[in-house]
């Protein structure tokens, strides 16, 4: 006899617990399978331990820096084994956290590897091999991806690394190629980096972190170099030869020209692979488009009673879009009518330093959209809180239409953006146009003040530049 | 220092509305409870009045001017030893200044406009009753492209209206004029339809009057909104007739003379209050049932159909309900019912039965749930007692908003409605 439910989410992650929570909350008998740790990626190897990492780095900054604040620290180093340690401790904690939530809503978790055996069926196959038979009438796919590999040199974990081991080095790299400049490749070149590596970024497209806007890429660019790290943009990693001593990769630069250099250590961040294999989504019919499973609003895949969030579907990749959307899905089994999400108000962050933050489209996608735009831009060196801090590298751009006031999009660069961002976003979410924005009082003195200049600017009133 | 007197709001849902007529000229001395202009709101004329002592400084707004916004300096107000002020250039919208000091209207103030300045005090969005929920981008598209956000339906939470339900609905006719410099969403825009082209056929175009924009607009939105069902029943009104005939002659001396139409109300009220399942009103989360029968009675007036409220009609005498319908129905003659008199009710009864209608369907006045059409009684061909008779038999056709009141329900109203009327000695216990 199969142990019947409302509803099974197949993953854990942050869109598969919150998905079980709300199902919860809505009364539904709910079930959870996770094949590793709960809490998924996310705040086991992703957003939550780098987060941790990116801290400590941060700290080590200003500590190499104290004299700019009057402050002496003497004798500072860092001690990467402890820092990976405290790392660890922050996703244990929370995966602890998430226990309890499932324990509280009283959502029966399953740990071992699912698999859907028939419409409304799946099995769990326990680490000892032990098999479970459950039934719901729905089954929510939330069972994400994971890193994509170079198609010649595949993570070893030794020298060549995907997030995960780059989340628990064995040791600190001395020379550190990071493939890839999205949000991950990024974050760890800059955590390498201000923890002593020498690092060089290759990015195939034209700029750094290419989904943001252009005049972010151009500052970040410019800041990572400051830092000392080498960018090479237009360019690829042909090969990879790992030696006694390290890895020897061959980079085609923006010139054609191929040059061979060593590095101790190679961190390949070049897009994610989505975890559709050995689930029996094949068999049931599931309906995928370049490996990510096809959804329609409500997050409901082309067979009925199979839903799918977070990652395994399209993009943007990232853990609150697979949160938003598991509300999405239980609400609509629930028949409750949820309102589809808009992408455009879904926000981005990236912890590199400085930190980076956007949502909605970039000047140049609005642009190619064709609206006709008003465009502010108001940089950190202009706010008293910024230059207080000793934080005056960055800026606040904001793009609206110009035909309607509608808020079209927002990018920062700078200290601290990743908290402002959700000022835009809320704005986004409520349709605000110009005006209200500008009649908002802000707070003073706070980094936040540039969001309203960054508005100000856009129809040619900015107050303090 | 001159005093801003600005454009009044004269209900909780006025946002704009016509000066049609100003009471006073330049230079003129006033005193605070003097009569200023006559303004005319989306339904009923309405004098308005001054607040502070003076002399009229400068007249900023022209008599016949549309669609000033409340808020709009329509006047300034010198204070005994000024001289007259610069003339402003762009009179600014802010929250009417009398709404500062309605207490302090003295006792000389006609006693029917004392509720409208107090009625002012309230910003309009604050009523909550018919505010429009809207996204400012909503809004703002809206009014670019002259769409009534008010015969929107929103999909967003809460039933707010996003950009998509503005982008989705066709714009105002093309020639519409250009909503006045402001941006804010205009309040009785056209319901959004083509604009027809006037065939070449000698004729004369008349401007539409708010009262007919309103009507317009709020008959075009039960019709594409409400799902109508229709029952009809015979009624003998033998009874009724000769109950009114002894009430009559009863009444004289009071000088009350109670009309058919009167005791209809009564009957109407009292059916209601039977079958609360058809005194509701719809919303799109929740069903409002009224323990009170309000009864909204059209009447028609040269400026279009109004339908001022007999409240509470249930529990109302005969003699009243007949005393307050007659001074009801004068004023709205004289366009001159406050707001309250006319906004509101849980009901509605049209009566066409003085120009011989036999039997007509009604269009229910939304929020409403139903509305009575009662066609005219005549002498017909009647089966009494098996036998072929002759009695005084009206036709009455109850429409229901079928998303809110099932047939049967309906049904049971008009049987109940029925029972009274050929009855009618039920309603006066």
């Amino acid at each position: 006899m199969a142990d019947t439910f409302d509803l099974i989410v197949l993953g854990s992650g942050p869109g598969g617990y919150v998905a079980a929570i709300r199902a919860a909350q809505l009364g539904l008998r709910t079930a959870i399978v996770e094949r590793e740790n709960l809490g998924g990626i996310c705040l086991n190897w992703g957003c939550i331990p780098t987060k941790a990492l990116l801290r400590s780095a941060e700290i080590y900054h200003y500590m190499q820096h104290a004299t700019d604040y009057g402050l002496v620290a003497e004798k500072i180093s860092a001690d990467i084994d402890a820092v990976v340690k405290r790392s660890r401790g922050v996703a244990k904690q929370l995966n602890q956290g998430v226990t309890h939530l499932m324990k509280k809503n009283k959502i029966t978790v399953f740990m071992g590897d699912g698999k859907l055996t028939g419409k409304g069926k799946l099995s769990v196959t326990a680490a000892d091999g032990k098999v479970s038979e459950l039934a719901a009438a729905n089954i929510i796919v939330a069972t994400g991806a994971r890193a994509r590999d170079l198609p010649f040199a595949k993570a070893d974990g030794k020298r060549i690394w995907t997030y995960r081991h780059a989340m628990v080095p064995a040791e600190m790299p001395s020379k550190l190629l990071v493939i890839g400049s999205g949000a991950i490749g990024i974050e760890f070149a800059s955590f390498y980096n201000d923890m002593g590596a020498e690092v060089t970024v290759v990015e195939m497209l034209d700029r750094v972190v290419p989904v943001e806007d252009a005049d972010v890429s151009t500052f970040l660019e410019k800041a990572l170099k400051k830092q000392g790290m080498t960018i090479m943009t237009g360019a690829g990693v042909d090969k990879l030869d790992v030696t006694a001593s390290g890895v020897k990769a061959a980079i085609k630069g923006k010139d054609g020209k191929v040059t061979t250099s060593e590095f101790s250590h190679v961190i390949v961040a070049i897009g994610i692979v989505p975890n559709t294999e050995n689930i029996g989504l094949e068999a049931l019919g599931v309906k995928t488009e370049r490996g990510h499973i096809v959804t329609d609003p409500t997050c409901k895949t082309n067979v009925d009673g199979i839903y799918a969030i977070g990652d395994v579907t399209a993009p943007p990749w990232l853990a609150h879009k697979a949160s938003h959307e598991g509300v999405i899905a239980v609400e609509a089994i629930a028949g409750k009518h949820p309102h589809a999400m808009d992408v455009r108000n879904i926000p981005g962050c990236t912890y590199c330093h400085p930190q980076i933050a956007s949502v909605g489209l970039t000047e140049a996608r609005a642009k190619e959209a064709g609206y006709a735009v008003k465009v502010g831009n108001f940089p950190f060196i202009g706010n008293g809180k910024a230059i207080a801090l000793g934080e005056s590298e960055g800026f606040i751009k904001t793009v609206f239409d110009a035909k309607t006031g509608e808020l079209l999009g927002a990018h920062m660069i700078g200290a601290e953006v990743t908290e402002l961002i959700q000022g835009y976003t809320i704005g986004k979410t409520l349709e605000t146009t110009e005006a209200e924005l500008m009649e908002t009082v802000f707070p003073h003195p706070t980094l936040s003040e540039m969001m309203h200049e960054s508005v100000l600017a856009a129809y040619g009133r900015t107050l303090h530049m | 220092m001159p005093i801003e007197i600005k454009m009044p709001a004269l209900s909780p849902t006025m946002e704009e509305g016509t000066l049609a007529k100003w009471l006073v000229k330049e230079g003129d001395t006033v005193k605070s409870g003097d009569l200023l202009a006559e303004i005319e709101t989306d339904k009923a004329t309405m004098e308005f009045e001054a607040v502070d002592e003076g002399t009229i400084g400068q007249i900023l707004i022209a008599e016949g001017t549309d669609n000033v916004k409340v808020g709009t300096v329509i006047a300034t107000i010198n204070g005994d030893d000024e001289a007259a002020p610069a003339p402003k250039a762009a009179p600014k919208a802010e929250t009417p200044k009398a709404e500062a000091a309605p207490a302090a209207a003295p006792k000389a103030a006609p006693a029917d406009a004392k509720p409208a300045l107090a009625t002012s005090a309230a910003p309009p969005a604050s009523s909550g009753g018919e505010r429009v929920k809207a996204s400012p981008l909503a809004r703002r598209i809206a009014a670019e492209k002259s769409i009534d956000l008010a015969a929107l339906t929103g999909t967003g939470p809460n039933g707010r209206i996003i950009r998509a339900d503005v982008e989705g609905a066709k714009g105002g006719a093309a020639a519409a004029p250009a909503p006045a410099a402001g941006t804010s969403a205009p309040a009785a825009a056209p319901p959004a339809s083509k604009p027809a082209s006037v065939p070449d056929i000698p004729h004369e175009a008349t401007k539409l009057s708010n009262v007919r924009k309103v009507i317009a607009r709020r008959l075009t939105e039960s019709k594409q909104t409400v799902p109508h069902i229709y029952l009809t029943v015979d009624i003998r009104l033998d009874a009724l007739l000769k109950l009114r005939g002894d009430l009559n002659k009863a009444l004289e001396s009071r000088g009350v003379k109670l009309s058919v139409n009167d005791l209809i109300i009564k009957a109407l009220a009292a059916s209601l209050i039977q079958v609360p399942k058809c005194n509701v009103m719809f919303t799109p989360d929740q069903l409002i049932s009224f323990s009170r029968a309000d009864i909204s009675v059209a009447v028609s007036t040269p400026s279009g159909l109004i339908t001022p409220i007999i409240a509470d009609a249930a529990n109302k005498g005969l003699a009243a309900i007949s005393t307050e319908m007659k001074d009801l129905a004068t004023r709205a003659r004289d366009n001159k019912l406050k707001p309250e008199e006319y906004m509101g009710g849980t009901a509605s009864l049209s009566n066409m039965g003085m120009y011989g209608i036999k039997q007509f369907e009604a269009v229910i006045n939304p929020p409403q749930g139903m509305i009575m059409a009662i066609g005219a009684g005549e002498k017909r061909p009647y089966i009494v007692d098996d036998a072929l008779g002759v009695a005084t038999v009206m036709s009455a056709t109850g429409s229901f908003d079928h998303r809110a009141i099932d047939g049967a329900d309906g049904a049971e109203l008009m049987q109940a409605f029925k029972a009274l009327v050929e009855s009618p000695l039920g309603m006066l216990a």
